[in-house]
Parts: structure tokens; sequence; C-alpha cells
């Protein structure tokens, strides 16, 4: 008989070999963090080795330095085909929480969701990395996706717990989260109109705890923020530096994260409590995701 | 090392504010499941709304949804106990919200179903009961909550169960126990202080504990849907590996396959994976690949079957029992597409056998359509054949969803495959395939030597309308292009072939087979065949696709007016012009990839 983490994996699989039968222009939402990375490991399970569409990162010029570093490393060394988007305009005119101008959740809402939409639909500048050149150039092909992949988990908070595994998004990339398509029996929506995408979604019911396990399990790396170093911190969950926190731990490597999560103090603490945003949200990501938010 | 935990995926149905979220709520807080902060967090929102807090509030974590009181989409909870982990799905009961009830039980392994004890049975407690059965869940316990609302009065209780239990019969659902409880004061969830003495337990949580896991159905005969086939050439990988989820059964390498509808045949060379140890054996649950000891042309949407177990039904018809959630009523005379397996085939309905209201099994005969939320037994005809098991041998091959306007609008379980008018073909052509003898030259070998496709071009038009001119005009121009073409005329069929039948009057259908046979072993040789015909109708066409793979047939129609329902791909409207018309026809080859460009 299957174990939990067998089941999740293979329903993972059929999922993402579900989004390359159906969608002709597919790509991959790829944050760097642990979630996100699992996805890619399943990627290369469910094709046997291979990565047949684009990762996507969305850039927002404030991600932790060794988070760029490990994304374009895993790029080399896995032959990826990385893009990443990033919202020019507001970063030129400072509309950022950091320079001051703007509160932490219209931050989010210009680097993510904005730079996400635009990069989606090809009219925001996507660039490349060239593996002859071993540098990003500007790509040239702006076709609009029609189906992302992302490694969002219904167990991080609340409207991600309402999420289909695809999730259709109209023109303006609007989740509407009262009126979604029924799914059931191991049948998705892949029928949508034109303008509109579909977001699908691998790893809706994996648990934290799972996703560790599954590191463990397969050996995938992962970047070392996650680990205390010896100052007895380490992040638990990857975003922009000036809204992202370390928490006290000491788990030097997955094993003692898993133990941690399973029988320590993190039991009972959420697992984005270290994301400022979702403070200021109300409790949640809701407003941010309604918009496109991933 | 520390020990695996059980999984479970548990879902709670039931009429709106019955108590679902609350009971669900309740189960959190008892057991010590929630993050902390969670509860103060809840706690500290309804006071600053100055609301009184309800444990209903862990659930609904959307803004709007606290506001209306109501779910309006399932949530996944998480949960453990001492013996397992679990997922809990909070689907909502109001009827609006069906599908959305839909999506989330037809996640779980089990169910619990509130009824209010005030209340009693209402319209959505019969009609999730009715859903729960349709979606095949086979665990079900019924809680009756608000028990605090009536004094814990176990005579209202008892009515309840009865009234409810007679329903469960009608429909054929036997549960697996009643439970009283009140998720507002705890009573009866994970434990009793007092309230009903008359009832001995068990307590929901224990119900809980008692559920068992379903299992992977590794003895029932092998079915794996064929969801795509990968070359990935450009990362100079040249596997061929098809891919897929097994449902049921198991394989191992060297084992002889079907594939189901097309009757191919190929034997199980290598199991693919990535970074696991080599595999020799797959079984049901597992999302696998296999490369085959030969190149047959397989694709999506076909069911693979062990040579050596029972074939799956084929066929165009369908008897189905169904329910519908689409926003406009399922319809005659309307095209839908049907979704079965990796299957996708274009479907409508034949017959309205019956429409039944699931919460108080009312039921018409005499329908032209299936209205929102209710159910039906009905006759589906696809347009091409498809391969399934009835639903009482094996659930997972025989069930489906119809999608109407890019959106899933209802789903159902098939009951049987039914007789069509192909299926006298059908059945020569499964036997044929199965003692095929194959040549060491595969058909790819064939295309890449010659540079073509083998395709059968069938050209039809009314009576004298020029169809063998430009027929033999394409043939001489392919010809002197260096292709392998051959003309092949109906009466070089019809005096040989059919010498035996020629006179027996109606022999039009086992003519076309007998034509559609000589033409595929010509495909088989890797051969261009044109062929002519008067007149062909779609009936006509759909025993040709029969016998003949349907991707490798063009139909072109020569004349003005298309004077029969034959789907073409292409209309010669001048057929006089012959140079005209083969620059057309070499136009259609090229772009469908058969030949290629320049020439």
């Amino acid at each position: 008989m299957m174990d939990h983490l067998q089941q999740l994996e293979n329903l993972s699989v059929h999922i993402l070999r579900e989004a390359y039968a159906n969608f002709k222009s597919l790509g991959m939402l790829w944050s760097i963090g642990k979630d996100s990375t699992v996805l890619l490991w399943l990627t290369r399970k469910a094709f046997f080795g291979h990565v047949p569409f684009p990762l996507i990162h969305i850039d927002t010029h404030y991600k932790i330095p060794e988070m760029i570093k490990y994304r374009d490393w895993l790029t080399k060394d896995w032959k990826l085909n990385m893009i990443y988007g990033v919202n020019e305009a507001a970063i030129a005119e400072k509309q950022t929480f950091p320079d001051g101008n703007v509160d932490r959740i219209t931050c989010c809402r210009l680097l993510k969701t904005e730079a996400l939409k635009s990069t989606i639909i090809g009219e925001g500048r996507r660039y490349r990395f060239n593996h002859k050149k071993g540098d990003y150039e500007l790509d040239r092909n702006t076709e609009a996706f029609t189906g992302i992949i992302v490694g969002v988990r219904s167990d991080e908070e609340g409207s991600r717990s309402k999420e289909r595994y695809f999730s259709p998004r109209d023109k303006e990339n609007l989740w509407d989260v009262g009126d979604q398509p029924p799914e059931f029996w191991s049948q998705f929506k892949t029928d949508f109109k034109a303008g509109t995408h579909v977001r699908i979604h691998p790893l809706l019911d994996w648990t934290e705890l799972n996703i560790w396990e599954y590191i463990e399990r397969e050996n995938i790396p992962t970047v070392s923020l996650y680990y205390n170093h010896g100052d007895g911190k380490r992040f638990r969950s990857l975003g922009c530096y000036p809204c992202t926190y370390p928490i006290d731990s000491e788990s030097r490597n997955v094993g003692e994260i898993i133990i941690e999560l399973k029988s320590g103090k993190l039991k009972n603490i959420a697992e984005r409590s270290g994301r400022a945003q979702d403070k200021d949200d109300g409790g949640g990501l809701e407003t941010l995701r309604r918009d496109g938010y991933m | 090392m520390i020990p695996k935990t059980e999984h479970m995926s548990l879902v709670i149905v039931g009429h709106v504010d019955h108590g679902k979220s609350t009971v669900l709520g309740r189960l959190l807080v008892d057991t010590g499941s929630l993050p902390e902060g969670k509860l103060e967090q809840i706690r500290a929102n309804c006071e600053r709304n100055s609301k009184p807090f309800e444990y209903a509030f862990l659930i609904d974590a959307l803004k709007d949804e606290q506001s209306q009181g109501i779910t309006i989409d399932s949530a996944r909870v998480f949960f453990r106990t001492k013996k397992r982990n679990y997922t809990l799905i909070d689907a909502p009961g109001h009827i609006e919200f069906l599908k959305n009830m839909v999506t989330g039980a037809s996640r779980a392994e089990a169910a619990f179903l509130v009824i209010d004890a005030e209340e009693g049975v209402r319209e959505n407690s019969r009609r999730h009961g009715y859903m729960l059965s349709m979606l095949g869940i086979r665990q079900t316990a019924i809680i009756v909550n608000k028990m605090d609302l009536v004094d814990f009065n176990k005579t209202v209780y008892e009515q309840i169960v009865t009234e409810y239990k007679e329903f469960l019969s009608r429909i054929g659902v036997t549960p697996i126990c009643f439970l009283p409880a009140s998720a507002r004061t705890g009573e009866g969830i994970a434990g009793f202080n007092g309230s009903m003495p008359w009832h001995e337990g068990p307590s929901v949580l224990e119900v809980l504990d008692s559920f068992e896991k379903e299992v992977e159905p590794t003895s029932k005969s092998f079915r794996m849907p064929v969801q795509d086939v990968y070359k990935f050439t450009r990362y100079g990988d040249s596997r061929r590996i098809v891919a897929g989820t097994v449902l049921t059964g198991s394989v191992e390498v060297g084992d002889e396959l079907i594939f189901f509808p097309s009757g191919k045949k190929g034997r199980i060379k290598t199991i693919e994976s990535f970074n696991t140890a080599s595999l020799r054996e797959i079984q049901a649950g597992y999302a696998a690949g296999f490369t085959l000891d030969e190149q047959i042309y397989v694709t999506r949407g076909e069911l693979a079957v062990k040579a050596d177990e029972p074939m799956p039904k084929v066929t165009t018809r369908l008897r189905v029992n169904l329910f519908w959630l689409g926003k406009e009523p399922f319809r005659k005379k309307k095209e839908y597409i049907l979704k079965l397996g990796a299957t996708r085939v274009p479907v409508h309905i034949e017959e309205i056998t019956r429409a039944i209201n699931a919460s108080d099994l009312h039921s018409d005969t005499e329908r032209d359509g299936v209205k929102r939320h209710e159910v039906a037994d009905c006759i589906l005809k696809s347009s091409r054949a498809v391969a399934f098991d009835a639903s009482q041998e094996s659930a997972l091959t025989g069930r489906f969803v119809i999608v109407d306007n890019y959106e899933i609008c209802g789903g159902g379980i098939v009951r049987e495959g039914l007789e069509d008018k192909q299926t006298w073909v059908r059945d020569k052509v499964f036997l044929r395939d199965y003692k095929w003898e194959r040549s060491a030259i595969s058909l790819e070998m064939r295309t890449e030597k010659y540079n073509q496709k083998p395709t059968l071009i069938i050209i039809t038009g009314q009576k004298n309308s020029g169809k063998k001119p430009v027929a033999k005009a394409l043939e001489r121009k392919l010809f002197s292009d260096g292709k392998i073409v051959y003309f092949l005329g109906i009466g070089n069929v019809l005096y040989g072939i059919d010498a035996d039948i020629k006179d027996t009057g109606n022999y039009r259908e086992e003519h076309i087979r007998r034509l559609s046979e000589a033409a595929n072993l010509l495909l088989n040789a890797g051969v261009i065949v044109v062929a002519t015909a008067i007149e062909l109708t779609s009936d006509d066409l759909e025993i040709i696709k029969t016998v003949v793979e349907p991707e490798k047939i063009e139909v072109v129609w020569v004349g003005e007016y298309v004077t029969t329902d034959i789907p073409n791909d292409l209309v010669i409207p001048d057929p006089r012009n012959t140079e005209e018309a083969v620059d057309l026809l070499k136009n259609l080859l090229q772009e469908r990839g058969i030949i290629f460009r320049p020439w």
C-alpha cells in the first residue's frame, strides 16, 4: 500500500501531466522557496527528468540576495528554461514599501501581483537565461501564458484552502472565489476562453511537513537560508528581505526541521508568521489573492 | 526514525445552517489541532467587529463568508488524532453551492452528514445523501447535531433516524451509524458530559478514527488511461514513453497490452521513472510511464489494458446516470464534450429516460432537458467510440464529466455500453488487430524512408461531379513528385473482393468495410491512397473510421453543394478545373504534414 507522501506525489504528477497535455502555452511560477523547488522536482518526476516548459520568477529587487544566487546556480546546473519578470516602473518611481512611499500590501500588489500579471500576458518585459552566454537577455517571445503552475498549498492560509487544482483567472486576473468551477474525479477545468488563463496548483494537498518529508526522502537541494548556521536563526518562509523575518530555531538540516515541525515548538506557530504582509491584510492574503496574487 | 502516520480525507456535508462548520471547529479545538494564536486571532477579530465568537469562524476564513454566515466553498482543514492525520473538507450546504459540495465530497474517502435536530431532515440533507452515493463515497456516518436545542430528547433523535434511514434505503445507501451530538456545547464530539445518558457512544471522534482506509485496487484488471506519449528529443532523449495514472490492477515488464478504442497491441519493454531504482512492475495509484517494444502510434485518450484480461466496453452509445450542475439545462439537440479517463469526445443526448429531483426523489419521464441540481438516467451518443467499464464492474473507469461552454457542468457513471451501428465492424477489427502479424519494418521506418505519411484521401461528391478525374490528376501529380501513391478504384474492389456479395442487394455497408480493409493494407505499406465514392454519408465514414485510424483519413467533397451530412476537410467547388483542384489538395496535404513543403 502507498504511504501518504506517495499518494501526494502521484496526484501532483498526474496534475502536472494534465496541465502539459492541455495547455500549449504553459509556464511554472518559481519563487526559489521550498515549495516551488519540490514542484520543480515533481515536474522532473512527471516528465522523466525533463522540465518541458519555462520557469517564471517574479523578481521584486528586494529578494534576499542568496535566493537569486541559488536561482541562477540551479538554472545552470539543471539547464532550466528560466524567465524573470519585474515591475520596472514601480522600482524606477520608488513606489515601494522600503522606499517609504506605499504600505506593505500595496508594495506586494505592485512588485508581485502587477509584475506577475504583465509577465503572464507578455506586456511586461521578460528576461530569459541564455545558457550559451551564461546571462539573462530580453526575451523576444511575448506570447501570453494560458496555464501557470503555482506551488500554493491549502494549509498556508484560509483563502488558499478553498482553491481548485485548476483555478481560472479572468481577463483582469481576478479570482472569483464565490463562483469556482466544480472539480471532481480527477477531471479538471482545461477549457478556457481566449484572454483568460488557468492557475494550476499541484501542491494543494501538501502540508509544510509533507514538503520537508519529501525533500528528505528525495534528497532535493534547497537554499541554505532555511537552516540555522550557528546563530540560532533560520527562515521558515522566504520572501523579500524588508518583510520577511527569520525565526528562532536550532534546526541545521532537513531531518532536524522535520523533528521540529512534528514535535518541537513550531507545532503551534503558523508557517507564514514571519511574513509581515499577511498581518496587514486582515489576517490573510485574501485581498491580494482575489486580485491575482499567488 | 519517526513512524509514518496514516492519512485520510474526509468531508462534512448537510443542509445549510445545520452546523457543519461548528462541528469541524469544535473538533479542531477539542483535539488541540489549531496552530497557536489562531483561536485568539479569531476571537480578537470578533471582538473588533462586535460579533459573538463562533467555532465556525475558524473554518470560514474568507471575509465575505463571515459576513454572510455561510460556507460558499469547500475549505480544507488539516487535523490530527492519535490514530492518524486528516484532511477535513467542509462542504457548503447551500443549494446554490452544490457544485462546491460535489467538489469537496469527491476528494473524500468517508463522510459525515450533519442534520439539525431541531429543523429535522431538509432538502439538502437528502440531496447530499444522494450525491454521496453518486460520487461513490462508501462510508457515511450521520450526525444529528444541535441536540441542545431539543433538550437532548431521545424521541426527537429517533424520529430523525427513522425518517432519514427510510430515505437512504430508497437510494440503496446504508450508513455506518447515526450519532447524536451538540457541537456548540461539545457533547458527543470528542466525548460526553452526561447530557445524553440514553446514548452510550460512540462519539464523533471515535467514529472518525473507525473509518477504514481505502486501498488501491491492485487486484482488479489493469486499466490505465493514456494521458500522453512523450518524446523529449529536444533534450537528447530518444525514449518514447507512454504515460498515465494506473487506475486499477498492475503490469510488469514483458506484459502484452492492448490499447482501446484503437485495438493496437504492444509489449512493455521498460518501466520508466525518475530518481528511483529500476522498476519491474507498476500498480494502481501510480502515475507511471513505460516504453513499448515497438513504435506503435498510440495517443492520449486511449485506454491501456492487459491482453489476457477482460476487455473494456467500446462503443458510441452509453447508458448513464448523471447529475447536472450547469446554469443552463442539459438539453437534447445540443453538443457537449464528454471527458472520461483521458478521453475527450463530442457527445449529445440520445434519450432522457427519466429526470429525478434528488431531494424528494420525484421523477419525470418525457423530458427534453435536465435542470440544474437534478439527476437523470440518459443514453448518450458520442461522435467517436469510447473505451470504459460499466461502473458496477469498475467505478474508476466507468465515470465521466460533461463540459459545456468551457465548464464542467455535470458528471455521472456509465451503467452499460449499448450496441451502435459500428459494433459489427469494430468486433472484426479487434480480432484483426489482435491477430495482426507485424512485419519487421515499422510504419515509422516506412514514413521516414518514403518521406510521407500514409493517408487515405477520400474524394466524394454527387454522381458525375468529376471525382475520378481529380483523383487521378492528384495521383499523377504526387507520383511525379516522387511520392508513393495509389488510386484505388471502387470497381477494382467491387468485382474482386466483393464478388461474393455484389449481387445480394443491400451490401453497401459490407462493401464499405471491405474497401476500407483494402485501403488499410495499402496504408500499412506506407502508401498514400486516393479513393472516390459517390455521396458518402457520415454513417459510411464512421465505418471507414472504425477500420482505418481516423487520423489517417482526409475527406474531400467535390462540387458546389455538399448534399450529405459528411464532415469534410476540404470542399472543391469547381472540380472541372483539375489543375486548381490538385493545387488545393496539395496544399491540404502540406498543411496536415502528410507531405512536406517545398516540393
